[in-house]
């Protein structure tokens, strides 16, 4: 089959199946990043952007790709597989689809390698970019963060599609024919999403390993420019650096963590192709190093508010009322002693907020020692140090906490439901009596 | 040569016309515009970076891809906005707007240029009214699934891979592809619609874009 390719256009059709699907990858990935994506268009060319089509590299992504190939190319059984999968904050996962790559016998003799199959790829990256946005892990994908988050693998060999639970649906991307061989896109994804618990014992520990264990940085440059077209060769720009492929481990591929949505500690991720963020990006849409599992638990840890009191600590009236309230214990020696708060001429009727701190019955109920906090004095805007009454914080203050009203204070207040109810049918009697009255009253009101 | 022609059928709330035209237009359009051309010497050329976009729509629970060239979304919406504008607002309606892919055959004077489509696109509208909030709501996500199969749909035609018209000379480029835009080259299309009115008679407009 090979014999009748020249020995160019057989170079060049193995570099454009290599660097199709290289894109191919990049293009889901980034579909599951969980946002919008966007290139510019530019009129000009570079000479760098395969298949004239601005599709950033992440360099992470093209590392991944690259380990799982080994040094092969897609060809008739040997697929390339991307598998999306959702793992859940409690550690459930489930596969969602699995996009592959691959190739036929049929072979096309008469098609031109550095045309019509360089457009047809270029075509079929669109399409990819199109049906990428509709198959539905693009809505989860994009709604991800806390719950859950989207991983990917990549695997290359022969296609495993049990992970999908019964009656997947499957669409076709599309082909390109080649003279080597007919090559087909297409997607496989679940159609049940209902859960099923998917942990086993001990798998986190080992899910997000090889990032960090690796060093290497891919520092491969597409520099080989694509070639002009109309039959003219296109000059290499430059040598590919390979990075050093470490072997068999394509078939084995970690499921990879895509998201951009950035934990407590986290470097947002910024997929990006230029050379001095290739390491920031490798390491940001990746797991951080260091404990990955633990990144994730920092991630799943539900936060605390500041200056929420731990369980066990007492919520007082007061700490509801002023702010800061929970300092109150030891504030309340000092709002004594202040005259913001107790202003001489005052001192007969007390201020609306000693009241509600001597209501709670014990000042000291303000929650546990807070000798690690210092009391802010609540002192407003533009107001002067001075001794006057019903200055502007005062005047605030009393505002802010106005006296209750009669009919909720505490003595009223203090009369159980069940003597509530108890009361209830006498007073229906006494109105029942009076109904006349009433009914005369409503009268006068027409 | 035979012109292919497409037919697609949508069925959206009045709110929605817009967002679900400019979805399935700029799907079609994303894989029928390149970058631009550069022609050299010796008959070669080198061919612009098309770079794309996520929209995601308002009405609809759907988002799609286009080509990031904000002169081309211009000229889109213009046109479904006129599209729209011809529907009515907000009553139920029929209408269809195509979407035609041609090229110029240049003639002899006195003769003008011949226009022949290759492929045309169809999009058939039918708007509806609804009800209330939950029908809307439910309309929504219906109609982005429906609007996902429209795209798988289109995806399936494209790459059947049948008629495209040759890579033109450079004296010959504004035959085939509108050149008249920065950033990108779409092959030579024009925007026409339909609109069927309550007494069912048809009145054809033609936006012409290039």
């Amino acid at each position: 089959m090979d014999s009748d390719l020249s020995p160019q256009d057989k170079k060049d059709l193995d570099k454009f199946i290599k660097f199709f699907a290289l894109k191919t990858v990049q293009v889901i990935v980034q579909a599951r990043l969980g946002e919008k994506v966007c290139t510019r268009s530019l009129s000009s060319p570079t000479g760098s952007d395969w298949f004239n089509l601005a599709i950033k590299d992440i360099p992470e992504v093209t590392h991944e790709s690259k380990k799982a190939l080994a040094g092969q190319l897609p060809g008739i059984e040997r697929s390339m597989c991307v598998e999306i999968s959702l793992k859940t904050s409690e550690g459930d996962s489930m596969e969602l689809e699995t996009w592959c790559l691959e190739m036929n016998e049929k072979c096309d003799k008469d098609i031109k390698v550095s045309y019509t199959v360089y457009n047809r790829m270029s075509l079929l990256l669109k399409s990819l970019l199109a049906i990428t946005r509709v198959t539905p892990a693009y809505k989860l994908s994009r709604k991800q963060g806390h719950d859950y988050v989207i991983l990917y693998r990549i695997y290359f060999g022969e296609v495993q599609l049990t992970g999908l639970g019964e009656a997947f649906q499957t669409v076709r991307v599309g082909v390109v024919g080649t003279p080597i061989g007919t090559i087909t896109l297409s997607c496989a994804y679940r159609t049940n999403l209902a859960f099923m618990s998917t942990r086993a014992p001990g798998e986190d520990e080992g899910a997000y390993n090889g990032v960090e264990d690796s060093q290497e940085v891919c520092t491969t440059s597409f520099s080989t420019s694509p070639p002009s077209q109309m039959g003219v060769p296109g000059k290499e720009g430059g040598v590919p650096q390979q990075v050093p492929v470490q072997p068999c481990h394509g078939a084995q591929a970690e499921h990879r963590r895509v998201s951009s949505c950035p934990p407590a500690d986290h470097v947002p991720a910024t997929p990006s192709s230029s050379g001095e963020d290739a390491e920031t990006s490798s390491r940001s849409v990746g797991v951080k190093s260091g404990s990955p599992w633990g990144v994730l638990e920092t991630t799943f840890t539900r936060k605390v508010g500041a200056f929420v009191n731990k369980p066990g600590t007492q919520v007082t009236t007061a700490s509801l009322d002023l702010p800061f309230a929970a300092f109150a214990p030891r504030a309340y020696d000092l709002e004594e002693n202040d005259p913001m708060v107790q202003p001489p001429e005052s001192s007969a009727t007390s201020s609306p907020l000693q009241g509600s701190l001597h209501s709670q019955g014990s000042g000291e109920s303000g929650g546990p020692a807070q000798d690690d906090f210092v009391m802010v004095d609540f002192k407003p805007a533009f107001s002067k140090d001075d001794l006057l009454p019903m200055d502007l914080g005062t005047f605030y203050r009393e505002f802010q906490n106005p006296p209750q009203l009669t009919s909720l204070t505490i003595d009223v207040s203090s009369q159980s439901m069940a003597e509530d109810l108890d009361s209830l049918p006498e007073k229906l009697a006494v109105y029942e009596k009076n109904i006349d009255e009433f009914d005369a009253f409503v009268d006068t009101l027409q | 040569m035979n012109c292919r022609s497409e037919v697609l059928e949508v069925s959206v709330e009045g709110r929605q016309v817009d967002e679900a035209m400019l979805a399935l237009l700029h799907t079609i359009l994303l894989h029928r515009s390149t970058g631009k051309f550069h022609y050299k010497k010796e008959g070669t050329y080198s061919i612009g970076t098309v770079g794309t976009q996520d929209i995601d729509c308002d009405y609809i629970d759907f988002s799609f891809v286009r080509v990031s060239s904000d002169e081309l979304d211009r000229v889109i919406r213009k046109a479904v906005g006129e599209f729209k504008d011809a529907m009515g607002n907000g009553t139920d309606g029929m209408g269809q707007i195509s979407l035609e892919f041609y090229q110029k055959k240049k003639s002899r004077w006195p003769f003008s240029d011949e226009c022949i489509p290759w492929e045309v696109w169809s999009i058939k509208v039918n708007v509806v009214n609804l009800a209330n909030e939950q029908e809307r709501q439910i309309c929504r996500e219906k109609v982005g699934e429906k609007l996902g199969e429209k795209v798988i749909n289109i995806v399936e035609v494209i790459n059947q891979h049948e008629y495209l018209p040759k890579m033109p000379t450079q004296s010959e480029v504004d035959n085939v592809f509108d050149t008249s835009l920065k950033d990108v080259q779409p092959y030579l299309y024009k925007i026409t619609f339909q609109i069927t009115d309550t007494l069912g008679t048809s009145k054809t407009t033609w936006f012409c874009a290039y």
